[in-house]
């Protein structure tokens, strides 16, 4: 039996990918990359669950706490995440400004 | 067509790393019972990399939050990294919105007299919030980089009350510099101190006080302004020039 933090991560990946391969739109696509990220992270996050435990931060009153590992990589991966997000929408900002639309088909068919 | 073969692959991409993942346990792990082989002293530890974090964190690095000790004391050069990827993503984004600048300013309406109003008010304590977050970022939940966050986050409530407001770009510039100088200032001290980069040389204090854990609330201070001053400039870099 699959935990369901597990099917909800994949589903938010193979969702996320779902979207960036069918869809037309920029922003659907940047949408959709941000989607898979999340995935990653909960699945990350859900790896390092312990039963009973709490967040790990001592002060002496839990005697179970879940594995600190993942959540600073995932601190860290959610900063990347950010940084693409942020470099992503910019780019897609200056080719609205420039073409007058974000959908893939029409820019393609303006630089021909 | 596209459509029909994107779906095809998402639930096959689905059913696979659903197979792969129905191994791994899900929350009845014991930290401690995982062995790992120590070249060192050429035997089996039983203390694995997590449960020494638990067990000994508090005792060497003084914090607290044993997330924050991982990612400031712990992995202190890795956040060096992460702080520089953030940076450079800031000045990308500044670059391509100056490539894609038309000389054509946007006009923009005045919001009305509530959201002036309100975020005339709120703004200092959403500051004060941030700054909350990444003082107290080695006692509770938090850091630098949520608290930096919200602080970008009360600059654009400005951006979206005022249509004329603009951040300092020089005070923003002194700001971002002098955190990271900060940052590398404080583990330039350490290599001269001890004998490695990020060293934590001051004393430790009590634990779950304020002034605790030695360096890491400094370097969390610098990581927290750094933070704020970046994404509040990818803001203003996103907002264009506005009339």
């Amino acid at each position: 039996m699959i935990p369901y933090y597990y099917i909800a991560s994949i589903a938010l990946i193979a969702l996320g990918f779902y979207i960036v391969i069918a869809k037309k739109n920029l922003i659907k696509i940047i949408i959709g990359l941000d989607m898979m990220d999340t995935g990653v992270n909960l699945l990350l996050i859900s790896i390092g669950y312990v039963k009973g435990g709490t967040a790990p931060i001592e002060n002496g009153n839990y005697p179970i706490y879940v594995d600190p590992i993942p959540q600073a990589l995932v601190l860290t991966a959610i900063v990347i995440g950010v940084s693409v997000m942020a470099l992503a929408l910019s780019i897609a900002i200056g080719l609205y400004k420039n073409t007058g639309t974000v959908e893939i088909d029409e820019i393609r068919r303006l630089r021909e | 067509m596209k459509r029909a073969v994107a779906a095809i692959l998402a639930i096959l991409i689905f059913i696979v790393l659903g197979l792969a993942f129905a191994k791994i346990p899900f929350g009845n792990v014991n930290l401690e019972d995982y062995h790992y082989y120590n070249p060192i002293q050429d035997k089996q530890t039983s203390d694995s990399v997590p449960a020494h974090y638990l067990k000994e964190g508090k005792n060497e690095t003084g914090s607290t939050n044993i997330v924050t000790a991982v990612v400031v004391d712990y992995r202190g050069f890795d956040t060096l990294g992460e702080v520089t990827v953030l940076f450079l993503a800031s000045t990308g984004v500044g670059s391509v919105m100056y490539i894609f600048e038309k000389e054509k300013r946007r006009k923009v309406r005045r919001a009305n007299a509530v959201v002036e109003t309100a975020s005339k008010l709120l703004f200092g304590f959403i500051i004060l919030f941030g700054a909350y977050i990444f003082v107290h970022g080695h006692l509770t939940p938090g850091g630098g980089f949520p608290g930096g966050a919200v602080i970008a986050s009360s600059f654009l409530l400005l951006y979206l009350a005022y249509p004329k407001f603009h951040a300092e770009h020089k005070s923003l510039n002194v700001a971002e510099s002098l955190a990271g100088l900060t940052f590398v200032g404080v583990g330039l001290i350490g290599l001269l101190v001890a004998s490695y980069f990020l060293y934590n040389f001051l004393p430790f204090g009590l634990p779950t006080y304020l002034f605790s854990a030695g360096v890491i609330p400094i370097i969390y201070v610098a990581v927290g302004v750094k933070v704020g001053s970046e994404l509040t400039g990818i803001v203003d870099a996103m907002m264009g020039v506005r009339e």
